[in-house]
């Protein structure tokens, strides 16, 4: 598959992707986000973003033990309370892997591993391959590739097509989501063209952010990459996920996430299968939101644990 | 808690449906009866007559309002003409203090306005909150800064007060529209008398509270509510020196008529059959945007509405399916939630005329489409509607409907579509989708509107001058521009 879809003109093809008004996809955005969401809707929201999490730590200070610690709050986010589901996946480093695969197991939970020379890329194929092939060797069932942006802006789209696809072929059925950083990118344009070139090549998510440069994920880029995703279906017929990664820490950010998937894919994307935020510390906010949604009151923080 | 994919989608369909976000009302009053605005203060009217007003959505009454009569309309502008004497010749300064008074006081019940314009005229909480209020309060506020440089703005000229104004104003933006048309007049030093629309006078009596508050001495502002024929009363008054008029292109013939010879200045600002027209190298989704914002905000009571859609032809078959796509997330009912895109028809005889049009569409061959939408059952309402297979001969796509229907012709080349977006006795505004830079120029050169939008649409600025070509009117409102017709600049 690989081969046939590698384009000696990838290039002008490219730079033929339809463009993007910024100052319209801000506005769209903008107003979306006013949305007002209450009550029914608004718990069945927060459980949503709940399914739909991907708890991430990804520090150089990441030991067997904090990996520990995540997991436990992944499978039960809220200890002594059935009602909150578990999370769709903890999101690690490859050499965490193993640990996280360890304590997980039994449970619905993924472990999806950030690969391919993360956060920057800027390393060669054979060792991005390799750091996927080990990842996913070690049990990962979801790998987090970064694509190589200075490739993409100097222009040479075949090489970034390329790693996808060899990546790809080195997760074999493991998810593949492919990180664009589009606060590298610089233009929603590119951002469109950045999205566009990661699903032809084999992509089955398309993810905006590292969570390591700023700005990490935003409303407006998150509808341009959603737009591209629903133009692109409409061609090949194949769906393509969405996640959102990098400042998403309150309960109101990820609703207008939601409302945003809402109007701009529909209902089908309201799943963990199309559909993830990834974060680190949204966790408890979202806790805490459906907490005073029942029950009308806000707790201390030291009422949801901190793992 | 593992969940199949496709009940977990089912899911989303039973339970995002946003739940209501009602804009609370608790803290508006609304008087059961009010009376006229005349030298100051709350008056009884002569004619002793009231009539209801109510909220379209509900076809509740709201409250009762005069119907002045001639004694009435002549009480008004005397005592426009008493107090144009003292405030014309009140150093340009202070009247621009009153100015941004009131600008502040609006700002400061924004909350109150908003409610009241939607719970009055039928439109969207959002809009009125995001829109309307808003840009009240920036037209007071830009002209104030007018105030005390007449003489800049019109170099070696001897600008000058008229007297008295007498203005009308339509029911699809009633504050908006009386705040464009009262804050130059006032920052010009005229007097004014302003008739608000007979669906829609609550902001208007709301206003006359704000300029009591702003302690605007008596007689500046005057406000007499009617209909048609208390309009009539206002603009042939002998003592109105200017006359300023927004609404159907029908009745502001009617006004020229009436005013030729009189020596009154005018300026009208009429109806509307915009061309929004997208080239195939447009940004498609940010286009759809455009064209939604367009037609449907305000429910296409917008006399600057693109009521056309130009599309080129290669783009066709994806900017309708895209469209169509859209259509179906505009949410339709309650016009104080907070989450509602299209509000209430503004009154029966509007939803008549509407479905009169769009009758005449489907008879002459055009085909219509609308999302499935459940309308509400008490109250005026229409669905979004587009019409595809229109030709430039059908009254859909002659006549301004003012309604949210958009009417969708294609094009070939530059030049066909310049040729079809001017084929219309109208010329109010147009909207230009390209990514070409000079493709923008090139038809802005040739388009014979108002105001020409470029990768967006329905966008207003207190500094920016709006009007119309041909049967759209004449003399501009906003910017600069908007002073001269108050101005005696001989």
């Amino acid at each position: 598959m690989a081969t046939a879809l590698s384009l000696t003109h990838l290039g002008s093809l490219m730079r033929g992707v339809r463009s993007v008004d910024e100052v319209g996809a801000d506005e769209r955005a903008a107003s979306l986000a006013k949305r007002s969401i209450k009550k029914a809707s608004k718990l069945w929201a927060l459980d949503l973003a709940v399914r739909c999490m991907d708890l991430t730590t990804l520090e150089g200070s990441d030991t067997p033990g904090k990996v520990t610690a995540l997991c436990a709050k992944a499978i039960r986010p809220k200890p002594g309370d059935a009602t909150i589901p578990s999370v769709a996946a903890i999101c690690v480093y490859p050499a965490r892997v193993a640990d996280a695969v360890a304590h997980l197991r039994g449970s619905n939970v993924h472990v999806a591993s950030v690969a391919t020379a993360f956060p920057s890329g800027q390393s060669f194929l054979s060792i991005k391959v390799a750091e996927t092939v080990e990842a996913v060797s070690a049990g990962a069932h979801e790998i987090d590739m970064v694509i190589d942006r200075g490739a993409f802006l100097s222009g040479d789209y075949q090489r970034v097509y390329d790693e996808v696809v060899a990546v790809k072929e080195a997760c074999g059925k493991t998810h593949l989501k492919v990180i664009l950083e589009t606060g590298e990118l610089g233009t929603y344009d590119a951002v469109r063209r950045a999205s566009i070139l990661a699903m032809a090549a084999g992509a089955d998510f398309i993810k905006t952010s590292t969570g390591k440069v700023q700005p990490a994920a935003t409303l407006p880029v998150s509808l341009v990459m959603m737009e591209a995703i629903r133009d692109f279906v409409r061609e090949t017929g194949r769906q393509v996920g969405f996640k959102a990664a990098g400042g998403i820490r309150t309960s109101k950010q990820a609703i207008a996430y939601l409302v945003l998937l809402y109007e701009t894919l529909g209902s089908d994307w309201m799943t963990p299968e199309l559909f993830r935020l990834g974060a680190s510390t949204l966790l408890n906010d979202v806790l805490m939101q459906i907490d005073k949604e029942r029950t009308g009151v806000y707790q201390s923080g030291d009422y949801f644990t901190i793992d | 808690m593992a969940i199949s994919k496709k009940q977990s989608a089912d899911l989303a369909r039973q339970v995002f449906e946003y739940a209501p976000a009602p804009e609370a009302i608790d803290h508006v009053r609304i008087q059961p009866t009010y009376g006229l605005f005349i030298g100051g203060k709350m008056v009884e009217p002569h004619s002793k007559k009231r009539f209801p007003t109510i909220n379209p959505a509900t076809e509740k009454k709201l409250a009762e309002v005069s119907e002045a009569d001639a004694v009435d309309v002549d009480r008004a502008v005397k005592s426009a003409a008493r107090a144009f004497d003292s405030w014309s010749h009140l150093s340009p300064s202070r009247r621009a203090r009153y100015l941004f008074r009131i600008s502040r006081l609006i700002q400061e019940r924004a909350r109150e306005l908003a409610v009241v314009e939607t719970m009055d005229g039928g439109k969207p909480i959002k809009e009125s909150r995001d829109v309307d209020i808003p840009l009240s309060a920036a037209h007071f506020f830009y002209y104030a800064g007018w105030a005390d440089k007449l003489e800049w703005a019109f170099p070696n000229r001897k600008p000058r007060p008229l007297g008295v104004a007498g203005q009308v104003i339509p029911w699809n933006f009633p504050l908006l529209m009386l705040s464009w048309k009262i804050a130059p007049a006032l920052a010009a030093g005229n007097t004014v008398v302003l008739k608000p629309a007979e669906t829609t006078p609550l902001s208007a009596m709301l206003f006359a509270e704000i300029c009591m508050q702003a302690e605007l001495p008596p007689g500046v502002v005057n406000i007499v509510t009617g209909a048609g024929r208390t309009g009539s009363l206002v603009v042939e008054h002998p003592g109105v020196k200017k006359v300023a008029f927004t609404g159907s292109t029908e009745v502001g013939k009617l006004i020229q008529r009436a005013l030729a010879g009189t020596g009154k200045k005018l300026t009208l600002e009429l109806g509307g059959k915009a061309a929004n027209i997208v080239f195939e190298d447009a940004p498609l989704d940010q286009a759809v945007e455009g064209i939604v914002n367009g037609i449907y905000f305000n429910q296409g009571h917008v006399c600057c509405a693109g009521s056309r859609l130009l599309v080129q032809e290669s783009i066709a078959e994806p900017l309708m399916e895209k469209l169509k796509r859209r259509l179906g997330t505009l949410r339709l009912g309650d016009p104080l939630d907070k989450n509602t895109d299209i509000g209430a028809i503004n009154s029966r005889a509007q939803l008549e005329k509407i479905q009169g049009l769009v009758e005449s569409g489907v008879e002459e061959g055009a085909e219509l489409y609308q999302p499935e939408c459940k309308l509400p059952e008490r109250g005026f309402w229409f669905p979004p509607t587009l019409f595809t297979n229109v030709s430039q001969s059908y009254r859909i796509a002659r006549e301004e409907i003012f309604g949210p229907v958009l009417s969708v012709l294609t094009f070939r080349t530059p030049a066909e579509a310049v040729e079809k977006a001017n084929n219309t006795p109208y010329g109010l505004s147009a909207g230009v989708w390209t990514d070409k830079g000079s493709r923008i120029l090139w038809m802005a050169e040739r388009l014979r509107a108002g105001v020409v939008w470029a990768n967006t649409f329905n966008r207003f600025d207190p500094t920016s001058p709006f009007g119309g070509y041909k049967e759209s009117g004449f003399g501009r409102e906003g910017g600069i521009h908007g002073l001269a017709p108050y101005l005696d600049l001989n």
